[in-house]
């Protein structure tokens, strides 16, 4: 395992970024998000959650698709994609990574989405453990264990040290260019570290849900049941949970005229949007309780169904934090599994 | 490019015929004159028209046309409302072939055949019926029973009444909703024709309207004995991708653009009704 002091860290940043863009929490304005390593950025490694998620690197919140020229009757149309050059994200959290992986059975899954692929061939994620928890965290309910995150580096923060791992080839390849300002160490640390964070895992309110209902419950019976109604009561359909959401992935696609022609570009959407399902001949979701109960369903069990029982949910508990009327999947785990 | 699931194919409109006072059948191919893609009876493509959006319809004409693809497009909303204001020589955009077919070289081979529409949903039924013809010697007996609010709303009228009712073993049974002058065929719903015609509770049926017209006909079909796994419908829900990823068209665990939109009835109960 290598190491390197944390005071040294601008140099790790400023060493990645002579070759590659480098996306890490940074703080703006007293929010921390994922965004381009500068010099004179605040960087915030330690932020365990970042208002969205990194997904936005891989699924951008809006992204042109191609473009269409027309002249007289006939159209032209143009891939509008650069090629993607290599990036580098950091501080990926375990729950964020896995996420990941849920989006690629989406995204990759035959016919593969292209502009998704390239961005995720060309970034090499190195992770970061958790070593504090906190009580809206629930990562484990889904299997995931937070102080040992996959991705091509996994790395640990602690007082003294940022510790590194490299898991892949991509991370060997990146490790390679910058292993002059690591030193070796052994894992001592780190791993009293982990036993640490397990432990307060463990003591996490949420960390134990329990999923059997969902596992054991025909589809249909769970779709009828009567709890979606008070479940739903308080929605207001703003879509702030999909938009925090690390797996949410549902899109729009529109055309935007200019001058220079029509640019069609995808947007992300939201499944609590009453526009959502319009069609011109009518919508299939007309109520806010069948938009709530659709976003729950797909993540709980239809998303299962289809992916051999992975969960469409990593327990980062963003929707736990950020819906304004508290409403959100514990809950929802909760009610339906019989413990209010 | 055509690898580009999103990355639609641009198409010159070839002929443009009105079938109803709300209906055009518009015939499209590649700018070189030859037809998009190849497709199934039941498969749908993505329509665009740049700058105004891009829409799911199901492929009209048959794949045993070679030359060219035909689409019958009611005007109902935006991006329907601009395709009918064009005319031959434009040029739109297609995507496709998306989604499962009718079984017409599996479980629809060597059956008798029942095809019931209603409106505009005579559009994904006409290919599968002008297949069936240019495949004859495959199928056994056909009935057909097809339905429209007046006698101006039934699409392409003159294929129906020139050519499949001329067709060898098939019945073509047309009616309306309300009484016309000059009108000698049955008049009423579609459910209730559906019961007094002698229809054969073994035979396979086909069908597909308006989401009120499916409700009532399949209750009549299950008074009549017809068996849940010989019934196949269609879904329409709003699509974006057509490929199964924007998560539009989820019903259950099943994406109508890809899973569907055919859907036996059987398949289609076990979904979560919200449709």
């Amino acid at each position: 395992m290598l190491r390197i002091k944390t005071d040294k860290l601008n140099d790790l940043y400023s060493k990645i970024n002579s070759f590659s863009p480098l996306y890490l929490p940074i703080k703006k304005a007293n929010a921390v998000n994922y965004g381009l390593w500068k010099e004179d950025e605040v960087v915030s490694l330690s932020t365990l959650k970042t208002v969205k998620s990194p997904k936005d690197l891989f699924f951008p919140q809006t992204e042109d698709l191609m473009k269409f020229r027309s002249q007289g009757n006939s159209i032209a149309v143009t891939d509008v994609r650069d090629e993607k050059q290599p990036f580098v994200l950091m501080g990926v959290r375990a729950c964020d990574f896995k996420a990941i992986d849920v989006l690629d059975r989406v995204f990759l899954a035959d016919p593969v989405d292209t502009y998704y692929q390239n961005r995720r061939q060309a970034g090499t994620v190195v992770t970061l453990a958790c070593s504090r928890p906190e009580e809206s965290c629930f990562c484990k309910v889904f299997g995931i264990d937070a102080t040992n995150p996959l991705g091509d580096v996994t790395t640990y923060l602690t007082e003294e040290y940022l510790y590194w791992q490299a898991n892949t080839e991509k991370g060997q390849a990146l490790t390679e260019k910058i292993k002059d300002l690591f030193e070796e160490a052994d894992a001592k640390e780190v791993e009293d570290q982990k036993a640490k964070t397990k432990d307060i895992i463990e003591k996490l309110p949420f960390s134990n849900l329990d999923l059997s209902y969902f596992e054991n419950t025909e589809t249909n019976e769970i779709f009828r049941s009567p709890e979606w109604q008070a479940l739903s009561e308080g929605c207001l359909a703003c879509g702030t949970c999909t938009f925090v959401c690390p797996t949410c992935q549902c899109f729009d696609i529109r055309d935007f005229k200019t001058d220079k022609g029509v640019i069609r570009y995808r947007c992300w959407d939201s499944c609590m949007y009453s526009d959502f399902t319009q069609m011109s001949h009518g919508n299939n979701r007309t109520t806010q309780m069948q938009r709530y109960r659709q976003r729950f369903m797909h993540k709980l069990v239809y998303y299962p169904e289809n992916n051999d029982g992975v969960y469409s949910c990593v327990g980062c508990g963003r929707c736990v934090n950020k819906c304004p009327q508290r409403l959100n999947i514990v809950k929802v785990i909760k009610t339906m599994g019989g413990k209010k | 490019m055509l690898n580009e699931p999103l990355i639609p194919t641009v198409c010159k409109i070839t002929d443009v015929r009105r079938d109803t006072p709300d209906v055009k059948t518009f015939r499209v191919v590649t700018p070189d004159g030859k037809k998009p893609f190849d497709h199934m009876p039941g498969q749908c493509a993505m329509v665009s028209i740049p700058g105004v959006g891009e829409s799911m319809f199901s492929i009209t004409s048959s794949p045993t046309n070679k030359e060219f693809m035909e689409f019958s497009i009611k005007k109902c909303g935006c991006v329907t409302e601009v395709i009918h204001s064009l005319e031959a020589g434009s040029e739109i955009t297609v995507r496709g072939p998306y989604g499962r077919n009718f079984p017409v070289e599996e479980d629809l081979k060597g059956k008798d055949l029942i095809f019931i529409a209603g409106g505009i949903a005579i559009a994904p039924l006409r290919s599968v019926i002008n297949y069936v013809r240019d495949n004859r010697e495959n199928y056994g007996k056909v009935d057909i029973i097809y339905g429209a609010r007046s006698s101006n709303d039934l699409v392409d009228i003159e294929e129906i009444k020139n050519e499949w009712r001329n067709e060898k073993d098939f019945n073509v049974y047309l009616t309306i909703d309300r009484e016309e002058d000059d009108w000698e065929e049955h008049v009423g719903f579609v459910p209730s024709y559906v019961k007094e015609v002698n229809l054969d509770p073994n035979a396979t049926v086909i069908l597909c309207g308006p989401p009120i017209m499916i409700k009532f006909t399949l209750q009549a079909l299950m008074e009549l004995g017809f068996k849940k796994e010989r019934v196949y419908t269609t879904l329409e829900l709003r699509m974006k991708c057509g490929v199964g990823k924007c998560g539009r068209c989820n019903v259950g665990a099943k994406y109508v653009c890809k899973d569907g939109p055919v859907f036996r009835l059987d398949e289609m109960e076990e979904l979560t009704g919200e449709y």
